[in-house]
């Protein structure tokens, strides 16, 4: 039961329960939430659901201007633009009369604002329409009555709306006082636009809506915020999960120019959700004289139960546990005869491992608590989250708790967890002053809640022809159930579903299995999750079948896909978990599958010449219900140096808002898959993390990055589910990149990132 | 006491001469357009200008800084339409948009000291930046844009 309700219910819902009061719902007119469109959503089983209340989204001034309000969090995919644009479209409303609001955490008020899992568009496309379609219908109520006519005689265009008989118009400032007096319409009854009127939708012809900010400097994420007063802070952190301050002395720092204050931090037990780590905090006037003053602290560590946490060491106990029989997730067939009736069996053992998010912006958070009550200004990507936790935190309820959500530099899923803003609000409370908490780089890295690390072991059966007839795929790895439940060894259902168990292959004999992996550390979700080692190793074993019978890669995957059909895997896994999603509109869709790879492969040009010492790598993989394939052309010189001379992805993400914002989602998957491919590594050495900033946990720069990223979308009619954009571009690029080295090399990679791999080659 | 120029505006500092210029001009200035990444020099997310040449604020103190004609993100242009900044809305450059006014600091630096870069002039120059998004492609692709104008 539990592990089911975290993916239902999101990251959230573990930790602090459905604790809001029910009453507090109906203080707001919430309407029908079912959508009048052809297809359901898991939105209604997120806490609080969506909201399509016009009164709650939009407002209008006398001058015509209109605010809409955007209650997801932005951090770089553009839902900030997209989900407000669908509202402007709906309503007939001019885009440069639109100005954009950013919500604080109020789920009751907003609807669910749990912002990740590539949910948005797919979750808020309808709620958005049907808010901008009843300010519409509102608006042509009032001109209607303010002209005394029917209200089938007037039509809402540009801002204005306009009596068709006498052609009399009435601009939507005009109206506005009028239309907020007309009745909420019945979703029911609502007029959705025609998507071929689409003025906005579809069109990816409106810049982001931060965009003239950004380039000069103006727009204001979590670390510029500045209050009157405020103090700065950086906080020593146990370097072990789990550790804690036995004792430690402040005098050297108290001696640094500017410092002012040196406190213990309070930490939970590990493992601790999101609660803070705990260890010492250095107030002081600026950051810089917080850090030099922590730079002076002197403090001695419990290292806590963690302390052995040894990468190499558990590598071998992840490699070995994939080596034998483990909790079967999926079961079709009969997998060990099949295996021993095989003409040829293939063995592929990868391994990947923990990563850090290292967005550019470092958790950081201002908090000022005062007279009960508590504010902040942060970039968090669970806003109500973290104001539940606050709450908790502080011993006060929820309503006297504001989340101000800053713009995020970067999330990645890392700042889905309020650790952070937590730290900020102790802080505040215990110096009675604002507080800005910043985590340095090296704080980020060594305290990261990092992606998991795998052992991914597949053993491919072939018959006398060449064709799969049995797949054993073992998984193992840490789950991030660990973070929230001490003790806890198997994977939960939603990291299953990420490429282990929603396996869409037409092979008769499959059989999925989860060995117990242990965590020592706190293991967190990162940008499309265990999707990065399940692509990685599926989609490679794929070109290694291919290369050991002689075929062409692309041939080989589109066989081994199977022909177009719906994968109904549901009968042979106990809790599929489809992201979240009514099986009935996400449906594993082998036809969508087949059809990017041919996209792709039509548009990159698969088999094509390419010069010596080039080759060409493909992979495809479903995430977030969307369907995504990628080919990479690669070179290696003779030192192992990459060069990328070109990348096309085709992705089919159902009916699209903004494919502007879509396709540079894919392009920087193509950077962060190149990152985590190449140099992505967090090892820890007794118990501490060893890398400390980004010259050891190294990323791509542009130097090295594709020379040109073609994205292609996949065209869908608007009654194809939305699905998700964020993430689901960076699976399959690793192990697109790494077909690719095989084809310009000769050697396999199966086990990243590729370091010096190459070198020895 | 240190005194420089900040965007045409002189300045005083009698604290620890040793700060980083990053954290005086944002946290005791105000102005908080520069960003911290890394605090090493690794990413280039503080970049200003010193004496019209892109350096990481974060590794420069004040007292390298004192005398010194300081530029950031704010003042590169008083309407923020320097040919970089509108190349960048051109090409929809930014993604989070966090790194962006250190990539622009670095660009127009390279291209007041060379006008018309190649492309491999430009991603060598602009190697030191890192965008954890990704936006490297049109990064590139805009500040060909703002040197050629096409």
């Amino acid at each position: 039961m539990f592990q089911n309700r975290i993916e239902n219910v999101s990251r959230r819902g573990v930790l602090r329960g459905l604790g809001v009061t029910a009453g507090l719902v109906l203080a707001v007119p919430v309407m029908s939430r079912r959508s009048v469109a052809a297809y359901s959503t898991g939105a209604d089983k997120m806490p609080h659901g969506t909201v399509n209340d016009p009164k709650v989204f939009v407002s209008i001034a006398p001058d015509g201007v209109i605010t809409i309000i955007a209650a997801r969090s932005e951090m770089g995919t553009g839902v900030r633009t997209s989900l407000p644009m669908i509202v402007a479209d709906e309503m007939e409303a001019n885009w440069d009369k639109v100005k954009v609001q950013q919500a604080p955490g109020d789920e009751v008020k907003y609807g669910n604002q749990d912002t990740d899992g590539s949910r948005s568009t797919r979750h808020f496309l309808i709620p958005m329409r049907q808010v901008g379609a009843s300010a519409r219908t509102m608006l042509e109520g009032a001109a209607a009555k303010r002209w005394n006519v029917p209200v089938s005689e007037v039509k809402a265009a540009n801002h204005e709306v306009i009596h068709v008989g006498t052609g009399q118009k009435l601009g939507y400032g005009e109206l506005a006082e009028d239309a907020a007096l007309q009745p909420v319409p019945d979703v029911a009854t609502l007029r959705l636009k025609d998507p071929k009127d689409f003025r906005y939708m579809g069109k990816g012809q409106i810049g982001i809506v931060d965009l003239h900010d950004i380039t000069t400097g103006k727009a204001m994420y979590g670390i510029d915020t500045r209050l009157p007063g405020m103090k700065y802070a950086v906080i020593a952190r146990p370097p072990v999960t789990g550790g804690k301050v036995v004792s430690f002395d402040p005098t050297e720092a108290l001696k640094v120019s500017g410092v002012e204050q040196v406190i213990q931090v309070q930490g939970w037990p590990w493992p601790s959700k999101f609660q803070p780590l705990g260890g010492v905090a250095v107030i002081a006037r600026n950051t810089g004289a917080a850090i030099k003053g922590r730079d002076a602290l002197k403090i001695v560590w419990d290292d806590g139960p963690n302390a052995s946490y040894d990468s190499v060491a558990y590598r071998r106990e992840l490699e070995e546990a994939s080596r034998k029989p483990g909790e079967v997730v999926r079961n079709n067939g009969d997998v060990d005869t099949a295996l021993k009736s095989a003409a040829k069996v293939i063995v592929g053992e990868y391994y990947l491992p923990h990563l850090a998010h290292a967005s550019m912006e470092t958790p950081v958070a201002t908090a000022h608590v005062a007279d009960g009550k508590a504010e902040v200004w942060a970039p968090v990507q669970s806003p109500q989250g973290a104001r539940d936790d606050i709450a908790k935190t502080l011993g006060i309820s929820a309503e006297n708790v504001t989340v101000n959500v800053t713009l995020l530099g970067g999330g990645f899923g890392r700042k889905s967890k309020c650790d952070f803003v937590l730290e900020a609000v102790l802080l505040s409370k215990a110096v009675g002053a604002p507080v800005k908490v910043q985590w340095t780089r090296e704080d980020d890295i060594h305290n990261d809640f990092v992606h998991t690390v795998s052992a991914e072991r597949i053993e491919a059966g072939l018959d006398k022809s060449g064709k799969v007839i049995a797949w054993r795929h073992r998984s193992v790895a840490p789950t991030i159930m660990s973070t929230f439940a001490a003790g806890a060894k198997h994977q939960a259902p939603f990291e299953l579903g990420m490429g282990l168990v929603d396996l869409p292959f037409d092979i008769p004999n499959i059989r999925c299995e989860n060995p117990e992996a242990a965590a020592y550390t706190r293991i967190g979700w990162f940008r499309s999750v265990s999707n990065i080692p399940r692509a990685f190793a599926v989609q490679t074993m794929v070109a290694e079948i291919a290369h050991a019978t002689g075929r062409d890669q692309k041939e080989m995957l589109l066989e081994i896909i199977g022909p177009a059909r719906i994968v109904d895997i549901g009968p042979t896994v106990k809790d599929f978990w489809d992201y979240g999603e009514p099986v009935s509109s996400y449906p594993i869709d082998a036809g969508r599958l087949r059809r990017v790879v041919e996209l792709v492969a039509e548009k990159g040009q698969w088999g094509r010449q390419v010069p010596k010492g080039h080759g060409l790598g493909i992979a495809v993989h479903r995430s977030f219900v969307s369907y995504i394939a990628t080919i990479v052309e690669v070179s290696v010189d003779g030192k192992g140096k990459l060069t990328i001379p070109r990348v096309d992805t085709a992705i089919d993400c159902g009916t699209f808002v903004n494919p502007e914002r879509i396709q540079s989602q894919v392009e920087g998957a193509a950077i962060m898959g190149l990152s985590l491919a190449k140099y992505g590594e967090v090892t820890f050495k007794n118990g501490r993390v060893v890398q400390n900033n980004f010259d050891g946990f190294k990323l791509a720069r542009i130097d090295e990055g594709p020379m040109v990223t073609n994205v292609h979308i996949m065209p869908s009619g608007p009654d194809v589910p939305p699905s998700g954009a964020g993430e689901p571009g960076l699976p399959p690029f690793a192990p697109a990149l790494c077909n690719a080295i095989f084809a310009a090399t000769g050697k396999r990679i199966r086990s990243l990132p590729i370091g010096k791999q190459l070198q020895s080659a | 006491m240190i005194t420089l120029t900040v965007n045409g505006h002189e300045q005083h500092w009698d604290g620890d001469p040793s700060l980083p210029l990053l954290w005086f001009i944002r946290d005791e200035m105000g102005l908080t357009g520069t960003k911290f990444g890394c605090g090493h020099g690794f990413c280039g997310s503080c970049t200003v200008h010193l004496e019209g040449v892109a350096v990481r604020s974060c590794s420069t103190t004040l007292t390298e800084a004192a005398g010194k004609r300081i530029t950031t993100i704010e003042g590169l242009d008083p309407n923020g339409n320097h040919p970089v900044q509108k190349a960048w809305r051109e090409v929809n450059v930014p993604q989070c948009g966090y790194c962006q006014s250190g990539q622009i600091m670095q660009a127009s630096s390279l291209i007041a000291h060379n006008p018309h870069p190649s492309h491999e002039e430009i991603r060598e120059a602009m190697a030191g930046n890192i965008c954890r998004c990704g936006c490297y492609q049109r990064i590139e692709n805009a500040v060909h844009l703002a040197t050629t104008g096409a």
